[in-house]
């Protein structure tokens, strides 16, 4: 079964994760690289991608003549996609146990995190409609 | 690089080598170890045979090779020496090509062996079909992860934690109880069951790696079946994927869309395979230790023999749901059962049957419960309570041609014009 597991995050925290301390970032880091370790020799890695800032973010709209119509993103209060791990396992427990390890993730201090990570299942191309 | 291989000699290698391989992990225990010898025995007769021609016996060639490959190996790593030494002495005393054939009953259960490790207790599920992929179909690791959409680096780790559990494990295979290879061999039914139902129920169009899932699950089970041809189940379980199988091209429209089986294009299954499956079940059922496999080829087999949907033999089909729900625990069975006796007594009494199904949480939640209702309140001229209920199925699945199945039908009752007379 695929998972999805989504960190989002505000540009409020974006902000202020640009201005942890340095061995805060660096601990960070370690731990995201030590995760994706963790999944690929757990066999359960299918991708994880980290997503550009939300300062660079464009929100696109097809113009009259299909030319795009971009915009900025403004809302301090919109949530943004700030990465994903997608994960293939055998249960949704075993989703949900991954995603806390996300989740617990280092912050500023070194102090165990506890950010929220969604997870949501992937939906497959398979079917069996069984009638 | 030497000429390229002819077909039938890889044909005859890829047929060889479980065989081959079950034999080294018999011997010697040492999975990892035993496919490393076996692949470099395989390198020698493809470099080898093109040019010096067919041994007299094949296998025996290539077990003897592989056989000298381990107790090589063995010999230059000390640890292991020290500790397998008895083995190694053992094996040192090679056997040749004539004490290889000679025991032709053990050779025959080297593959078996090999599927009955692959299905070890030890293993997830995920696992066990990925080892089985590998080791008895032969499948590449690349391949493997192509059919089940992860990289190849995952499968192939997923795949080497598999053989170090069933090595941690320690367990001697060949030593089970008569109860604990029965059991090995439902394990090992499940597993070919669960890869044909991953080949069968993708949709149709880029996924071609994965209809040969279907017929790699098609292979193996027939190979099983040859080397225990008693055994009704695994006959039962062929029969059953010969049937379902056969109806594979008509699963889905040109667009892509699903088809329910009594609306599926007929012409379009495989009447040979439909005969084949028909034989193989009504010789089968007869031996009298009939199994949850026998009784789904057997629902099937009354699907598949008829010409048209209206002639299908409603009682039968009810009557062998009843004896398959009786037998198993599976509450898809208790949902099928329900559609069954809808299409004979009414939609009121599979409505009764699904209700009383509520009690069973395994079921309640499940988007299939959602989804016959609808297709039960469809059939009972209930249309808002169709909609509702394909719509709440439509955002409980897991698979995205199955919700926009669901989605469409929704879509199809909402906008259908509703009868003068208040009805629907």
């Amino acid at each position: 079964m695929k998972y999805i597991l989504m960190m989002n995050a505000t540009k409020a925290d974006f902000d202020g994760y640009a201005k942890w301390l340095k061995e805060d970032l660096q601990r960070n880091v370690a731990f995201m690289r030590g995760f994706s370790k963790e999944l690929k020799d757990s066999g359960v890695f299918v991708a994880t991608e980290g997503l550009g800032w939300p300062n660079e973010a464009k929100m696109v709209r097809a113009g009259k003549d299909g030319e795009p119509i971009t915009d900025g993103v403004f809302a301090e209060s919109k949530e943004f996609l700030a990465g994903y791990w997608i994960i293939d396992v055998e249960s949704p427990d075993q989703a949900y146990k991954i995603a806390a390890r996300a989740s617990g993730a280092p912050g500023p201090g070194g102090t165990v995190g506890s950010m929220p990570i969604e997870v949501r299942q992937v939906l497959t191309g398979f079917a069996d409609l069984g009638i | 690089m030497g000429k390229p291989l002819d077909i039938p000699l890889e044909q005859l290698l890829r047929e060889l080598t479980p065989q081959v391989l079950g034999s080294v992990v018999r011997r010697f225990r040492d999975f990892a170890a035993a496919e490393d010898a076996v692949q470099e025995a395989l390198l020698a007769a493809a470099t080898q045979w093109p040019d010096h021609g067919l041994p007299e016996n094949p296998r025996a060639w290539l077990t003897q090779v592989a056989f000298r490959r381990m107790t090589d190996q063995i010999r230059s790593e000390s640890a292991r020496r020290r500790r397998e030494g008895e083995m190694a002495l053992e094996a040192s005393r090679a056997p040749n090509a004539t004490t290889i054939d000679a025991a032709s009953a053990e050779e025959e259960d080297d593959t078996l062996v090999l599927l009955f490790m692959c299905c070890h207790p030890a293993l997830t599920l995920s696992s066990a079909i990925a080892l089985t992929l590998r080791a008895v179909g032969g499948l590449t690791t690349a391949e493997i992860a192509k059919a089940f959409l992860v990289p190849e680096a995952t499968m192939a780790q997923r795949i080497s934690r598999a053989k170090q559990s069933i090595k941690d494990s320690g367990i001697p295979f060949d030593l089970l109880t008569r109860e604990e290879r029965a059991q090995r061999l439902r394990a090992v039914l499940h597993v070919l069951y669960l890869i044909f139902n991953e080949g069968y129920t993708s949709s149709a169009g880029p996924q071609l790696q994965r209809v040969e899932l279907s017929r790699e699950a098609i292979r193996l089970t027939r190979s099983l079946q040859s080397l225990l041809s008693d055994d009704a189940e695994i006959a039962g379980l062929l029969a059953l994927m010969l049937l379902t199988d056969a109806r594979r091209l008509a699963r889905t429209n040109g667009e892509g869309d699903l088809v329910p089986l009594t609306q599926q294009d007929r012409a379009l299954w495989n009447r040979q395979q439909i005969a084949e499956g028909v034989a193989l079940i009504s010789a089968t059922l007869p031996k009298g230790s009939v199994g949850p496999y026998q009784l789904q080829a057997a629902i099937a087999a009354l699907h598949d023999e008829v010409a048209r949907a209206e002639d299908t033999d409603w009682p039968q089909i009810l009557a062998l749901y009843d004896l398959l729900r009786r037998m198993t625990d599976n509450p898809m069975v208790a949902l099928n059962y329900a559609i069954a006796a809808a299409m004979l007594h009414g939609p009121t009494k599979g409505l009764e049957l699904l209700d009383a199904l509520k009690a069973d949480t395994r079921i309640a939640n499940h988007h299939r419960w959602d989804a016959v209702r609808a297709h039960l309140l469809e059939m009972a001229g209930d249309r808002d309570g169709a909609v509702k209920h394909y719509r709440a199925a439509a955002g409980k699945t897991a698979s995205l041609p199955e919700r926009n199945y669901l989605l469409m039908q929704a879509a199809r009752l909402s906008s259908e014009p509703r009868l003068g007379n208040g009805q629907g």
